[in-house]
């Protein structure tokens, strides 16, 4: 009878759960695509009955259910985080204490209860550490039967950055470094006081650092206050944080406001309010810091465990700007990265260890082929279920029997500048949408980048587009010998694709310097000339595959803007209906969910 | 019970004894706080839970 094991990511941020039969993994997705709540952190009773229900399986049939992390081991930390700290932190400590000792210490009581609502049956639950899970996601699906391991993230139990060693099914971390010093942690304390939001706003510091001036005296100046006052780094990447300016540790915010305006001077700015150049050089120091730390660290990986290749996983593992300036300093020939880096992924590895390491289960390796499946790993719809909104909303579509047909006319569609919905297969597992999930656009069209922000996912002006190219194009438009099949590679534009900067042009506000024509494609150039890569495999997602090859025959571009199919604030869309009420409540001209094909101009209003 | 096998089983790996008195502690207490004034509402704080 086949095994299988329940992974389950919950009660933090972005809970999830994954399933892996005989090893395999069938199926994996996360909460906030059900809930529609975005980070939804609640049991991911949703996502576990559809894993569940992919794999053919009834709770009683599993094996065992492994939690992502060790809770007696993180409530340690916090009693001896608030111990070291006293009396500073008593606020915090009485928030806290109540959820711990009401809910979280009893933590298999309540998943037991939780899982009862899933189906009956009384698995095995296992907790195998935060990080563990983190460096089983990266090393297990990856395609080496040996790699160094580098994890990194905000703070699991006591660890926030490990690096380990994997060979074939066994994983041994052999360094550690402990909270409080965190660069997840650092990285998100700049979030917050650069006005965004902890934990989700992590990425728009990421894209607002390129506009910062590489060359102001602010920007170096700013740089050598952040090494020489707020985190020491050493040789080996290792780092220690004053922790006078953190205030994570024990209180309800991320820094000490007062001291970081004496010590950057500038104030936090304000949620939403108006960005300005020194927001812009703070959000480049702390992105050049952290590349920093990321490769020192890197280079003791490859110290330590001698190994060509490298599989990197945690929320810091997202930021593709410092993993492109990883990749091309050649310090590994190979690197993988779990695509679902953050905490959902920890679902996966939580399962990935329990199967490995707790059952001692070989592992099958594919040479050059990762075991990801594309990360299309979330549930998929019929063409019966996108006829039933349709008739739902009464709504109008085409429906094309031939898939070419349907992409030559959409490829159409979007060298006109038209905005498309695309809407198939299985939803993608992690932070990115990879083509099956996706709203799509010219990267031709000067104002794309605009009017998808503006109009259509009604976010900050600022932000950037990923360009979806074919895997086989990917040299024709960017200095990458990479593949990055899930977008988590930046790489710059190629030369010959580039337009020439005005002589002030770091002297330029803003927007001015975002609505210059920097390429031929200028709605995935980014300020700086990089650029968030996918490329596409015609093997992996075939169908998305031929919708870029029915462009390039259009234009000769075999490329497309892609962002997530979603607007601010909101998940990334699931099923039909969703992907329907996103393409109504934005100015999207056209969606295709599987082979039909809907147009705006010829829908009613919801 | 299982809670009991459990704690034993993290003080036997950690070997953090002098936390015994202190979770002993803050679990009458907070026994006594929690369950005599509802549920307790998780507050938004980063490095908590």
């Amino acid at each position: 009878m086949a095994e299988a094991i329940l992974g389950l990511s919950a009660y933090y941020h972005d809970s999830a759960a994954a399933i892996l039969v005989d090893g395999k993994i069938i199926a994996a997705a996360q909460e906030e695509r059900f809930t529609r709540k975005k980070h939804d952190s609640s049991f991911p009773v949703n996502a576990a009955r559809y894993v569940l229900e992919e794999a053919g399986l009834e709770l009683d049939s599993v094996e065992a259910v492994a939690f992502y992390d060790k809770p007696y081991l993180k409530f340690e930390r916090l009693l001896e985080t608030y111990h070291a700290f006293a009396p500073r932190g008593l606020k915090s400590f009485l928030l806290a204490m109540p959820v711990w000792i009401k809910e979280k210490l009893f933590m298999r009581k309540m998943l037991r209860e939780e899982l009862s609502e899933i189906g009956t049956g009384k698995p095995k639950i296992l907790f195998p550490e935060h990080h563990l899970s983190h460096a089983a996601s990266a090393f297990y699906p990856s395609p080496f039967d040996e790699a160094a391991i580098l994890t990194v993230d905000g703070v699991g139990e006591w660890a926030t950055t490990t690096i380990g060693h994997g060979k074939i099914n066994k994983i041994d971390i052999l360094r550690e470094l402990d909270f409080p010093h965190s660069l997840g942690l650092l990285y998100s304390a700049f979030t917050y006081y650069c006005g965004f939001k902890v934990n989700s706003g992590e990425y728009k510091l990421m894209g607002l650092s390129p506009y910062g001036n590489p060359d102001s005296d602010e920007v170096k100046k700013w740089k050598r206050v952040i090494l020489e006052e707020l985190v020491d780094v050493r040789e080996d990447g290792s780092f220690l944080l004053n922790m006078n300016y953190f205030d994570y540790a024990t209180g309800l915010t991320m820094c000490n406001d007062a001291l970081w305006k004496r010590l950057f001077g500038i104030h936090r700015r304000e949620l939403e309010s108006e960005l300005t150049q020194p927001d812009m050089n703070l959000a480049l120091a702390i992105q050049q810091v952290t590349e920093e730390i990321l490769l020192r660290l890197a280079k003791t990986a490859k110290e330590i465990t001698s190994s060509n290749r490298l599989v990197m996983a945690g929320g810091v593992a997202l930021n593709c700007v410092a993993n492109g300036k990883l990749i091309r300093r050649n310090i590994f020939e190979d690197i993988w990265i779990q695509p679902a880096a953050g905490d959902a992924g920890g679902a996966l590895g939580a399962a990935y260890a329990a199967w490995h390491i707790g059952k001692e289960k070989n592992r099958e390796i594919i040479p050059d082929q990762d075991s990801m499946e594309g990360a299309y790993l979330g549930p998929e719809f019929s063409s019966v279920d996108v006829v039933r909104i349709a008739r739902k909303y009464q709504t109008p579509f085409k429906y094309y029997s031939n898939f070419d047909e349907l992409c030559k006319y959409v490829a159409e569609l979007l060298a006109q500048g038209k905005i498309v919905g695309w809407f198939q297969g299985r939803m993608e597992y992690g932070p990115r949408a990879l083509g099956n999930r996706s709203i799509l656009g010219d990267p031709r069209h000067p104002e794309m980048q605009k009017r998808l922000n503006l109009k259509i996912k009604y976010r900050e002006g600022f932000r950037p587009f990923a360009p979806s190219v074919l895997e086989e194009d990917t040299r024709e438009y960017f200095e990458i010998d990479f593949h990055s099949p899930y977008m988590l590679l930046v790489a710059p534009v190629q030369k010959k694709h580039r337009n020439p900067l005005p002589e002030n042009y770091h002297h330029l506000d803003l927007f001015e310097k975002l609505y210059h024509l920097r390429s031929d494609i200028p709605a995935v150039t980014h300020v700086d000339y990089s650029a968030r890569i996918q490329t596409v495999n015609k093997n992996t997602n075939h169908r998305f595959w031929n919708l870029i090859n029915a462009f390039k025959q259009e234009t000769g571009y075999g490329m497309l803007v892609n962002t997530s199919f979603n607007v601010r604030g909101e998940p990334i869309v699931c099923n039909p209906d969703d992907a329907y009420k996103c393409f109504m409540t934005t100015e999207m001209d056209c969606l295709v969910m599987e082979q039909f094909l809907f147009l705006k101009e010829n829908q009613r209003d919801l | 019970m299982e809670f009991l096998r459990d704690l034993w089983g993290y003080f036997k790996v950690r070997k953090k004894y002098w936390l015994l008195p202190v979770i002993i502690m803050l679990l009458l207490f907070g026994a006594l706080i929690v369950f005599t004034s509802g549920s307790a509402i998780a507050p938004f704080i980063y490095t908590i839970f």
